[in-house]
């Protein structure tokens, strides 16, 4: 559905534009019907990049984007675009406007959109969206803002998503900042989301959310992707040592640093990608070294 | 014991009346011990250990008392507490990136730091304690503006701890850190205490994974209350609070391969605590709630050093 190839941004930075900073290079990923994509990388990685220019907020420098073919770029009525695709992000409560009632997110939705529709029938729409995302459309439509809690929030915000009918959900680090208890509420609702077809792009830094919800893994790291894959893959059997450092400083509820440590010190593995054989190098400075499994090399940043 | 607090309630003044963020809270901390405080927001974890180093103009000291190393600390009395601020009991801030003066050189700005407190800058001293957190001494001839966000962490992790505080307080250090870097802070905290630069710590944060990396023993707080106290590895192994449970049982981990199983979030939300209801404030949302909740359970002993607010922990 969703397709990149070759994706790379350059952003112009320091005085007049002078320098050049490579946000993103050379990305290709694809994002199916019904699955849930977790790009993973960490700060300054160029995740949260990709995510904006899927979403057309930053122009792309390289490479194209296309939805079912079409170059999203060329794609002139924006609201066609967002009519299909959407984004949730970070801080539920700068999304809204504190001096009007959060459930206006929904009325502009319908200006935009849906000028047509009558009053009964929104009203319906809006209340089947909210439960939707298992809201009890009693207890939060005509409040405001500072009445409802983070997780109500934002699942309002992914409610207002679906009024539209969207095939794919960009979501960059929503769950970062809700709490433990209403996190997990918001990670079941993307599985449900992806049961009805939806396609979810899952932007985070936390390995252990993407580990939890998605079907396929793309590791980030200074705009390149490491490593992409099956999640079971990737999380289980790690082939780049930068997924393995990674996935050793998660903080884990049932093992101590300190107990993996001991296996930390064996780093001296061949790099997975010298080892594959010259025809599984499939796509571009990637190795498929397993059926859905790519890793980059690892020699080159050494080097 | 390092610290010891009893029956302490800290209020906020808002315009709707007072808000109990801190009601009835009894704990202490032994010499040595890392204790991780865990909690959702507005669970009073902060104002816990804000009211330990400084109360700001909303908040009022309503009760109870706080004893560290055996000196009673007057909490409500703003300039009394500068005699055990940064000597005895040390913080670090959330936002560490931003509590350094921009206009200082870091060198400079710890030399008058030290200064307002009567005391000899060690510059010797200071550059071992640099470099414990792997810095080198050219930090102090530089700007805030020079450095990058996590060296910046570290030089107020250093400041924090020039004076060997009884106490540090690291509020929520790790929560804008990306995960290598969350290690290496944790692991510094622990070196901290292993080389004796601090008796005893208090972690706040919400990450109960990370803090079971370094704590010798958590606190859970829920509503202004405390719910449940235990040694790391019993906290997260064999909790007995419904709500400890129910929070540790919904936390993803890596290594774990889920397929079609789904772990369950705890319905409803925290009470208000505007007027907090009576009895234990957990009882809405709890699986086991029965008559005897609508009065508070005590914070009782149920296992040496596991200390229990509920009524079926018995």
């Amino acid at each position: 559905m969703l397709k990149l190839d070759g994706v790379s941004k350059v952003y112009r930075v320091g005085a007049f534009g002078g320098r050049e900073l490579k946000a993103v290079s050379d990305v290709s990923f694809e994002v199916g019907e019904g699955e849930v994509v977790s790009l993973i990388g960490e700060s300054g990685s160029g995740k949260s990049t990709l995510g904006r220019m899927i979403l057309r907020l930053a122009s792309v420098s390289g490479g194209t984007i296309t939805l079912d073919g079409r170059d999203i770029t060329s794609i002139k009525d924006r609201k066609e675009y967002y009519r299909q695709v959407q984004g949730v992000f970070q801080d539920p409560f700068s999304c809204y406007n504190p001096v009007f009632r959060a459930d206006r997110v929904f009325a502009m939705i319908k200006e935009q959109y849906f000028p047509r529709a009558g009053a009964d029938e929104w009203r319906k729409r809006v209340e089947g969206a909210l439960e939707s995302v298992r809201l009890d459309p009693g207890n939060v439509l005509g409040k405001y803002p500072h009445q409802l809690s983070g997780g109500q929030l934002q699942r309002m915000l992914i409610a207002r998503a679906v009024l539209l009918d969207i095939r794919l959900l960009v979501a960059d680090e929503i769950i970062s900042m809700l709490d433990a208890s209403t996190r997990i509420d918001v990670l079941n609702l993307l599985a449900d989301l992806r049961a009805r077809g939806l396609g979810i792009l899952f932007v985070t830094h936390d390995l252990s959310l993407g580990n939890y919800v998605s079907d396929r893994t793309v590791v980030l790291r200074h705009g390149k992707i490491v490593e992409m894959g099956r999640t079971d893959l990737v999380f289980g059997s790690p082939a780049h040592p930068y997924t393995r450092s990674l996935l050793a400083s998660v903080p884990r509820l049932h093992a101590k640093w300190t107990d993996a440590e001991m296996t930390d010190a064996v780093e001296d593995v061949p790099c997975a990608y010298h080892e594959a054989p010259q025809e599984s190098r499939t796509r571009p400075g990637l190795a498929e070294i397993d059926s859905d499994h790519y890793v980059a090399c690892a020699d080159k940043e050494k080097a | 014991m390092a610290l010891n607090v009893t029956d302490l309630r800290v209020y906020y003044r808002t315009l709707r009346g007072e808000v109990k963020a801190l009601d009835g809270v009894t704990f202490s901390v032994a010499d040595g011990e890392i204790m991780g405080l865990a909690g959702e927001s507005g669970s009073g974890k902060s104002t816990l250990a804000k009211s330990l180093i400084r109360l700001d103009g909303r908040m009022r000291h309503v009760g109870g008392t706080v004893e560290l190393d055996g000196a009673a600390m007057p909490l409500s009395d703003d300039d009394a507490m500068d005699e055990f601020r940064f000597r005895k009991v040390s913080l670090i801030p959330q936002y560490s990136m931003s509590a350094l003066n921009p206009t200082r050189k870091i060198g400079r700005m710890v030399g008058e730091l030290l200064d307002s407190r009567g005391e000899r800058p060690d510059r010797a001293e200071l550059e071992r304690r640099l470099e414990l957190v792997g810095l080198s001494k050219d930090v102090l001839d530089r700007y805030p503006i020079e450095l990058s966000g996590g060296m910046k962490q570290r030089v107020v992790m250093v400041v924090s701890t020039l004076l060997n505080p009884s106490l540090l307080i690291a509020d929520e250090v790790t929560s804008a850190l990306d995960v290598s870097s969350q290690k290496a802070v944790a692991t510094t905290l622990l070196g901290f205490r292993d080389r004796g630069l601090v008796t005893s710590m208090m972690v706040v944060t919400h990450d109960i994974s990370l803090v079971y990396q370094i704590a010798d023993s958590i606190m859970v707080m829920y509503a202004g209350r405390l719910a449940e106290k235990a040694p790391a590895d019993v906290l997260v192994t064999a909790p007995r609070h419904p709500y400890t449970q129910q929070l540790v049982s919904a936390l993803p981990e890596v290594g774990v391969r889920y397929e079609d199983r789904r772990l369950a979030g705890i319905p409803g939300s925290p009470p208000s605590l505007l007027k907090p209801p009576g009895g234990c404030r957990f009882r809405d949302r709890c699986p086991l709630a029965f008559d005897q909740c609508a009065e508070q359970p005590p914070f009782a002993e149920v296992a040496p050093g596991h200390l229990v607010a509920c009524w079926k922990a018995e």
